[in-house]
């Protein structure tokens, strides 16, 4: 019996071990420097409050600590979109006015693989701006880092909630260098492709609510007016 | 041990199993492949944002009265397949401004598949139909390339007020050229 409680007390010690190894991995890190840096392309900035109330449409399958908004829009509950959030926000520029209209679709990935830190979501952006025309922004991203930094220091603490400084690229791919692929669709770019990166800059999280105080900004790279055909 | 059954487990074990169903494509005689999405209304429209509008979808939408958004239309939809299954949720932006002129457009994302972003000409043909083509997809549809047929299909019925038709978006893709070699 003795031989039996052994293994069981081993087996929970070195599950326990491989999570605080899996959760301490000093080999991961959190991306910060934007590839798009030392992009010549011109730059366009976009950012928009992560909070769902300041969204015009939020939502998911309505079981999330995240509550849809308004509160009776339709949700998205059935088997295969439950894993997938809808959002409507208006983007502002770098000056912080209103410059555009984007909706985002993402959903949890199947690429998701603990083991090696990612937490992966594919997600898409179609945004108007009266300035630009449409656009198209394919990516994956990485949750990893903000669920490591943000989401369950919030769960762990004794008051369900998360304060800092913290900021981080979520932009995985499907470019090399992580950045995010970007299609015209109207106007002057309409026809050309760019790039994309999306972050996130969080200043307080509650793990009752979700994001308190954060902003995600999309920055997408254009080819340059007079390269244009 | 423990370690070795913990990692096992984490590698073996999906995290994210996305559910499925089967894509309903007919292939075409002249190669390629044909599916349809299916858009029931009203009860698929998750939101409708115009600007001036009263009839806003959901009733308690506040949306911006930005004047760059004054000759614009948003949607948000959820899709379904030919057998009226919903397999994701799509966006539909048109609008008019003097800088780009008329626009219709479409992001069809389903989740366990991929997203389609699809261009339609302004105007519909005198048939009512709007035809378009896929200017960019994701995953499944990454390397196709094809036409998109955008019709409103009316199924009013006085027996049942909350279904007025479906909006039908029928794909035309084929693989790209270096893709079929």
């Amino acid at each position: 019996m003795k031989y039996v409680i052994t293994l069981l007390v081993g087996m929970v010690t070195g599950a326990v071990a491989f999570v605080l190894l899996l959760y301490y991995n000093p080999f991961v890190g959190n991306q910060s420097v934007s590839p798009l840096a030392v992009s010549e392309l011109d730059l366009v900035d976009f950012s928009y409050s992560l909070l769902a109330s300041d969204s015009i449409v939020f939502t998911n399958d309505g079981e999330s600590h995240m509550q849809p908004h308004p509160a009776k829009v339709l949700q998205l509950w059935e088997p295969t979109v439950k894993m997938t959030r809808a959002l409507v926000t208006i983007l502002n520029d770098s000056r912080g006015q209103p410059a555009g209209l984007g909706v985002k679709f993402s959903s949890d990935s199947e690429k998701t693989r603990l083991i090696n830190a990612e937490v992966v979501v594919d997600s898409v952006w179609h945004i108007y701006s009266p300035e630009h025309g449409t656009f198209f922004v394919d990516q994956t991203e990485n949750f990893w880092p903000y669920l490591h930094d943000i989401v369950v220091p919030a769960r762990l603490s004794g008051g369900d909630s998360w304060r800092g400084s913290w900021y981080g690229i979520t932009s995985t791919g499907p470019g090399a260098l992580g950045i995010a692929r970007v299609t015209g669709g109207t106007g002057d770019f309409a026809d050309t492709e760019g790039e994309a990166v999306e972050s996130i800059a969080a200043r307080a999280y509650s793990a009752i609510t979700g994001p308190v105080a954060m902003t995600g900004k999309l920055t997408i790279a254009l080819p340059r007016q007079e390269a244009l055909p | 041990m423990g370690i070795a059954a913990a990692a096992a487990l984490v590698y073996i074990y999906p995290v994210v199993d996305q559910h499925r169903e089967p894509s309903l494509i007919t292939v075409r005689p002249n190669g390629g492949n044909s599916e349809s999405f299916h858009i029931r209304l009203p009860g698929d429209r998750i939101m409708a944002g115009v600007t001036g509008s009263t009839e806003l979808t959901p009733l308690a939408l506040e949306w911006p009265e930005h004047d760059f958004l004054a000759n614009m239309q948003t949607e948000l939809f959820k899709v379904r397949n030919e057998n009226g299954v919903v397999i994701g949720a799509a966006s539909r932006m048109s609008g008019s401004s003097e800088q780009h002129g008329s626009f219709v457009e479409w992001v069809v994302h389903l989740p366990a598949r991929g997203s389609m972003f699809m261009t339609m000409a302004a105007k519909p043909s005198a048939d009512g139909y709007r035809e378009g083509k896929l200017r960019a997809g994701t995953r499944e549809f990454l390397t196709l390339n094809g036409t998109i047929i955008e019709r409103f299909v009316n199924e009013a019925d006085d027996s049942d007020s909350d279904n007025v038709g479906r909006i039908e978006l029928v794909t035309a893709l084929v693989g790209l050229p270096d893709e079929l070699e």
